[in-house]
């Protein structure tokens, strides 16, 4: 789909790495470009026609955000690096802030990294407790399994919306009306699902979603966290500077912009968030739904021929995501990749960054595949193909 | 060196190396070795009496580049004081780093000498190196406490 936008498909790769990260359409390099040879200037604080310019793109991309998951408000959108530093953003600016000893968070132990070491610090700064909710033998998180482990003292869920190795499509909008119901709080990581799936925040009743540009056909280095704005109001930065103060005083006085100037201190990312604009316009142009059965069908098709093929361990072939993990028996994950690389098809080998999964999984490390819009069923006859060869690995590997 | 015989080596050290398993028994030292740019994650355990190496045994998750160079590295050391180990260490460093290097010390290690043509594959090759590397700093600590 659309494989000609994306100028790095013009060599010949598989390209299958999408959930670390994507490649990026020509429209958003382009923009950035624009933006760096042609209108380059600091936001909110120029009055010549660059600034102008960078200006409206810049809280454009805010509204764009805002239809984008469905939020109420563009203000509920904070600009940030990237999930990892969304999700800390909350941890530490809102739950240090309003949990106490002994309250409980329930994860899984599928999050990724980023959705648990920010909370086992906050239980060591304050004394929360995490717990893990029970997975499925599929590996995937059911709404009893939610309901179980719900207690009195639970105040928070926090939990991916697609995880990011076994590729299990959460039900939040059910999961979001429980904890809407019980007063609970709700995160969603949506690192792996906004850019695949329609997400509506209002919805699934979510506090807090954080999620990456990067992951979404857009540049690294930005993100975005949509917050409910009165949580929002009521949640403390965790980075103070410019851009975010009213005033400050020698007498030490000092006043924080609203929600969400508040939150984006200093110089924002300006080329990236430009960036993620244009991804966004790129993705709506085609449609989150068209999207997400495109992978399921790719997916579909890429285990139907893998399961011929002898010595490959599947580990998630029923989660409806492009997200596929495996290993050539007898063979470690990293191997695989490298002898993959041989023959240009990208994958990722590792734990990726769920190191608890390997309780679950019963393995370590998982070659992962994880596909997007621009993979092919080509691409997928060259995976299989060279999977089929395997006997041959340490010839190329060594 | 011939390729055929390069990888016969390198497998046959992977596939089924030398000293893995740890033991428990104190009178080791111990050290965790992990990759930051791959997955390999290894335990090392070493015995050093007399300034000499009398024991080396590792456990663990890593590619075949990684498990072979530790096996082959514990053949290596095993016997050796450590005034030869470090001389083997520094070698072995200057020939993954495409540096000056002695080749007559390394011995077997020498399959390692090409590991080079694939830069994202020598930190695995020195995976066993930084572990030996790390205990002797534990040794020469323990050693300067002592004075």
């Amino acid at each position: 789909m659309h494989k000609e936008d994306f100028p790095m498909l013009e060599e010949d790769i598989a390209y299958f790495d999408n959930g670390a990260t994507t490649l990026k359409p020509k429209s958003v390099v382009l923009a950035m470009d624009k933006y760096y040879t042609e209108h380059t200037s600091n936001i909110h604080r120029g009055d010549y026609d660059a600034a102008i310019i960078t200006n409206k793109l810049y809280d454009d991309t805010r509204k764009l955000v805002k239809n984008f998951v469905n939020c109420n408000s563009d203000k509920e959108v904070i600009f940030t690096s990237g999930t990892t530093m969304s999700i800390n953003m909350v941890v530490f600016g809102y739950m240090k802030k309003h949990l106490s000893k002994g309250d409980e968070v329930l994860l899984t132990k599928s999050e990724h990294a980023s959705n648990v070491l920010p909370w086992i610090r906050l239980s060591e700064e304050i004394g929360i407790v995490i717990k893990y909710m029970d997975l499925s033998s599929d590996y995937s998180l059911s709404v009893e399994s939610v309901e179980k482990a719900i207690t009195s003292k639970t105040r928070v869920i926090s939990i991916a919306h697609v995880t990011n190795v076994i590729g299990d499509v959460r039900d939040i909008e059910t999961i979001g009306m429980i904890c809407a119901s019980k007063g609970i709080l709700f995160c969603v990581d949506g690192a792996q699902s906004v850019p695949h799936i329609k997400v509506d925040f209002k919805k699934a009743n979510i506090d807090f979603l954080s999620f990456s540009g990067h992951k979404m056909l857009g540049p690294t280095g930005v993100g975005v966290l949509v917050g409910k704005e009165r949580l929002l109001d009521d949640m403390d930065p965790i980075c103070y500077g410019g851009g975010m103060n009213s005033y400050f005083e020698a007498d030490n006085s000092y006043e924080l912009k609203k929600t969400p100037a508040k939150f984006e201190a200093g110089t924002p990312p300006i080329a990236e968030v430009i960036g993620l604009g244009e991804a966004i316009k790129y993705l709506m142009n085609i449609g989150m739904d068209k999207i997400h059965d495109y992978e399921v069908e790719l997916k579909k098709y890429l285990v139907a021929e893998l399961e011929k093929i002898p010595n490959i361990i599947l580990y998630n072939k029923n989660s409806e995501s492009g997200i596929l993990a495996f290993n050539v028996e007898g063979v470690f994950a990293q191997e695989t990749s490298i002898y993959l690389n041989h023959y240009h098809i990208y994958v990722r080998a590792g734990n990726h960054c769920t190191k608890m999964l390997k309780d679950n999984l019963n393995v370590k490390n998982t070659v992962r595949v994880s596909m997007y819009l621009y993979n092919t069923k080509s691409d997928i006859d060259k995976l299989v193909s060279a999977l089929k060869n395997s006997q041959d690995i340490f010839k190329i590997v060594i | 060196m011939d390729s055929n015989l390069r990888r016969e080596i390198i497998l046959d050290n992977y596939q089924d190396p030398m000293n893995k398993g740890l033991l428990n028994d104190d009178s080791y030292l111990k050290v965790n070795a992990s990759s930051e740019n791959c997955i390999d994650n290894l335990d090392f355990m070493v015995k050093i009496e007399d300034n000499k190496i009398v024991d080396i045994r590792f456990d663990g998750e890593a590619c075949a580049i990684s498990t072979s160079a530790t096996s082959i590295m514990i053949r290596s050391l095993i016997g050796k004081s450590v005034e030869e180990v470090r001389a083997i260490l520094n070698n072995y460093k200057n020939m993954i780093n495409e540096e000056a290097y002695d080749s007559l010390i390394l011995g077997e290690l020498n399959v390692y000498d090409e590991i080079c043509k694939q830069p994202n594959r020598k930190n695995c090759a020195l995976i066993p190196c930084r572990a030996i590397e790390q205990i002797l700093e534990v040794l020469n600590d323990g050693e300067n406490k002592d004075k």
